[in-house]
């Protein structure tokens, strides 16, 4: 896999995508910060959503029991999942015990995550995504999700024509407004609605108390795929579990405000168990654990388990903004993606991502559960050089750096030698040219000032000193 | 009032006379500058890259330079936040309850450069004189974590001859990010090309900010595409006067 920084070059050399991040960012931006502003008890807000991520976060083992328990009294049944590959394959088991070779999908972060569609088509079963923008991904074949919330937003309208023409049954005629588009789109779908079995879900959240599972959305597709098949498979990380009823109402006033920027979504769907008569008759809820535990172990860490998946961080996030999602190469893009990944591969994959960020600390300040991304950032980058060994190069760089700094003759002695390092380089105060090396990247667009001839300390001890 | 200067190893070896500005203007607000030669580097590069256990050497070092002195005053956002953010995680990591106890003793008294003038002193007309057309970054690690707010923009507007102009996107990174420009270059430079951009089309001769590193990245590329627009420390907008 290639690394962030090569995968960046690349995406940033697309105008097209640079224009449509920037231009969906951008109005995302301020849809959040005016709805936001209207709440004069945002942080408070804020304040109450991180209190109850921390009291779900600091009893899990509880909260879990009880929401099995409460899912089973409710006619549920909860499947514990350890890792991706235990996830697929009851999901798998359980359409196959329905009698199906097709699920329709609610837009669901955690199957994106344990690649649960290529797991089920090993198995020969399809799955059909059903919000707009997943399917539009799913259509192209190869093409990945690039962002939470707008997982097309790499794409544009000229492109998903072409594709729709190219993919879709009727739409051979199809035009570039999107009206024209989610027609077709509409049409494709609802005979998906009304013919396929089984129905699988991702969870925003989960009541302990009541067994109460919740999707949030805005299509309605999700409500269809969750009320029409007679088997409905609940796929949730389990730090997706509030302990209350009354938590979830701190939650849903936070999450849409965050997310999409409106005072609340268009669709809310909540179900508790199996209803007679009403929508499924057959609910499982599958438990993912799949590297939450180990993050859970980490004490700094352990906050990136308490985001509710708004991607409000991705949108303030100025390397998000340019780079786009495919860079970060996980299903967690954007500065959650940062922490969020390396930590539930247990430091496997995404080791550089702590990296792709310059801390500005954008996304900590609309974070609505106040997880401070920039420190755990650091602390990540703490913990990939020491349990990985980092880079040897650099850590010799920072060591004798340190030695440097350690003493005042040496620290001198260094001032002085970069003046005279830089001596030849330099022309009127500055250095123009391309430097090989470590400063290559900085010289290729940047000058770099040559050190001054006195060193401000030089300066103190001729005149105050 | 008897203030220390926490000058930064940056300011010290490449920017010289932001030290001296700030020595000048901190003078003519009737402090009495301290200057300890034992201070070096405030460890922010060791910190921010993951190395935080080569920076606790500095933060005792740093504990031991400036530990008598009432007010630290740092003319570098970063480094000032640097001390208020990580020093008493470091110290407490150590294990080392001494050192944690002086840190906590200190971090309070050590103040970025515009927030001692307005809060500490209670000024914000420092009597300068800057005739040029300028526009301000705030740079993050002063915005966000030592929480500058409008109080460098309040100074600015005191200051006689100044034509301040707002800079577009304000608040987004310049993409510096210390390491981050070089690890990531090519993403760093795509935000400072947005950057860059930002201050031509506010036609102002002087970018300023409350960090040189910061500056000397936005510099060092309005210099590389001949912008006709130059990075300046804010404090040596403020320690202008007439006929300097």
């Amino acid at each position: 896999m290639t690394g962030f920084a090569d995968a960046a070059r690349e995406e940033l050399r697309n105008p097209q995508l640079r224009r449509n991040l920037r231009k969906a960012t951008t109005t995302i931006r301020a849809k959040r910060a005016a709805v936001v502003g209207e709440v004069d008890e945002w942080e408070a807000l804020r304040d109450a959503g991180e209190n109850v991520k921390q009291r779900a976060m600091a009893d899990l083992a509880t909260h879990l029991e009880q929401l099995e328990a409460s899912v089973t009294r409710a006619g549920g049944t909860v499947h514990w999942a350890r890792d991706a590959a235990e996830a697929c394959a009851i999901v798998a088991r359980l359409t196959r015990a329905a009698g199906s070779d097709e699920v329709i999908k609610v837009k669901s972060m955690a199957t994106d995550e344990i690649g649960l569609n290529d797991a089920l088509a090993l198995q020969g079963i399809t799955a059909h995504e059903t919000d707009l923008a997943e399917l539009i991904v799913q259509l192209a074949d190869g093409d990945r999700p690039s962002h939470i919330l707008v997982p097309a937003i790499h794409r544009n309208r000229s492109e998903i024509r072409d594709l729709f023409r190219a993919t879709l049954p009727d739409a051979a005629t199809v035009s570039d407004d999107p009206r024209d588009l989610a027609e077709a789109a509409r049409r494709y779908l609802r005979e998906k609605f009304l013919s396929v079995k089984v129905g699988v879900s991702g969870a925003n959240f989960a009541v302990a108390e009541t067994g109460t599972v919740g999707v949030v959305e805005s299509e309605g597709n999700g409500r269809m795929c969750t009320t029409l098949p007679d088997t409905l498979i609940t796929v949730m990380g389990i730090e997706k579990v509030l302990p209350t009823f009354a938590d979830l109402g701190i939650m849903l006033e936070l999450l849409p405000r965050s997310s999409t920027g409106e005072r609340m979504n268009p669709y809310t769907s909540l179900w508790t168990g199996v209803t007679p008569g009403d929508g499924p008759q057959d609910f499982h809820l599958v438990l993912l654990d799949a590297g939450r535990t180990a993050t859970l172990a980490d004490p700094v860490g352990r906050d990136a388990l308490h985001c509710i998946r708004c991607s409000a961080c991705l949108n303030v996030c100025p390397v998000f903004e340019r780079t786009g999602g495919h860079a970060y190469g996980s299903t967690y893009p954007g500065p959650i993606g940062a922490i969020l990944t390396p930590q539930l591969s247990e430091l496997k994959s995404g080791t550089d991502l702590p990296w792709a960020s310059s801390l500005c600390g954008a996304c900590y300040e609309v974070c609505p559960v106040k997880i401070d991304i920039p420190s755990i950032l650091v602390h990540l980058r703490g913990r990939v050089i020491r349990e990985t060994g980092g880079h040897k190069g650099e850590s010799l760089a920072m060591e004798a750096l340190a030695r440097t700094f350690a003493h005042r003759r040496r620290y001198e002695a260094a001032q002085k030698a970069a003046r005279l390092g830089a001596l030849p380089l330099s022309k009127d105060g500055r250095i123009e040219r391309r430097l090989p090396g470590p400063l290559k990247g900085w010289t290729a667009v940047r000058d770099l000032p040559a050190p001054p001839k006195q060193s401000f300390r030089d300066w103190w001890r001729e005149n105050r000193g | 009032m008897e203030v220390a200067l926490f000058i930064t190893c940056v300011n010290d070896t490449l920017f010289p006379q932001t030290g001296r500005a700030t020595v000048e203007l901190l003078e003519r607000l009737g402090c009495t500058v301290r200057f300890p030669l034992e201070q070096t580097c405030c460890g922010q590069i060791h910190g921010n890259s993951g190395y935080g256990h080569q920076a606790l050497p500095l933060v005792r070092r740093f504990v031991k330079a400036f530990g008598e002195y009432e007010h630290v005053v740092c003319p570098s956002g970063s480094c000032a936040a640097m001390v208020h953010e990580q020093y008493e995680r470091l110290a407490r990591e150590s294990g080392d309850m001494g050192l944690l106890r002086e840190v906590e003793a200190l971090v309070p008294r050590v103040h970025e450069v515009s927030l001692f003038i307005t809060d500490v002193l209670g000024v914000e007309d420092v009597g300068a004189y800057y005739p040029h057309r300028v526009t301000y970054h705030p740079t993050c690690h002063a915005l966000r974590i030592e929480q500058v707010g409008d109080a460098p923009l309040r100074l600015l507007r005191a200051v006689r001859g100044i034509d301040l102009v707002e800079l577009p996107q304000a608040t987004t990174c310049c993409g510096f990010g210390g390491t981050f420009a070089v690890k990531n270059a090519e993403t760093s430079a795509a935000m400072l090309s947005d950057k860059l951009a930002a201050v031509q089309q506010t036609g102002a001769e002087v970018c300023t900010a409350l960090d040189n590193s910061c500056l000397m990245h936005i510099g060092g590329g309005l210099s590389r595409i001949q912008a006709g627009a130059r990075p300046v420390h804010l404090v040596e907008i403020l320690s202008s006067v007439e006929g300097a």
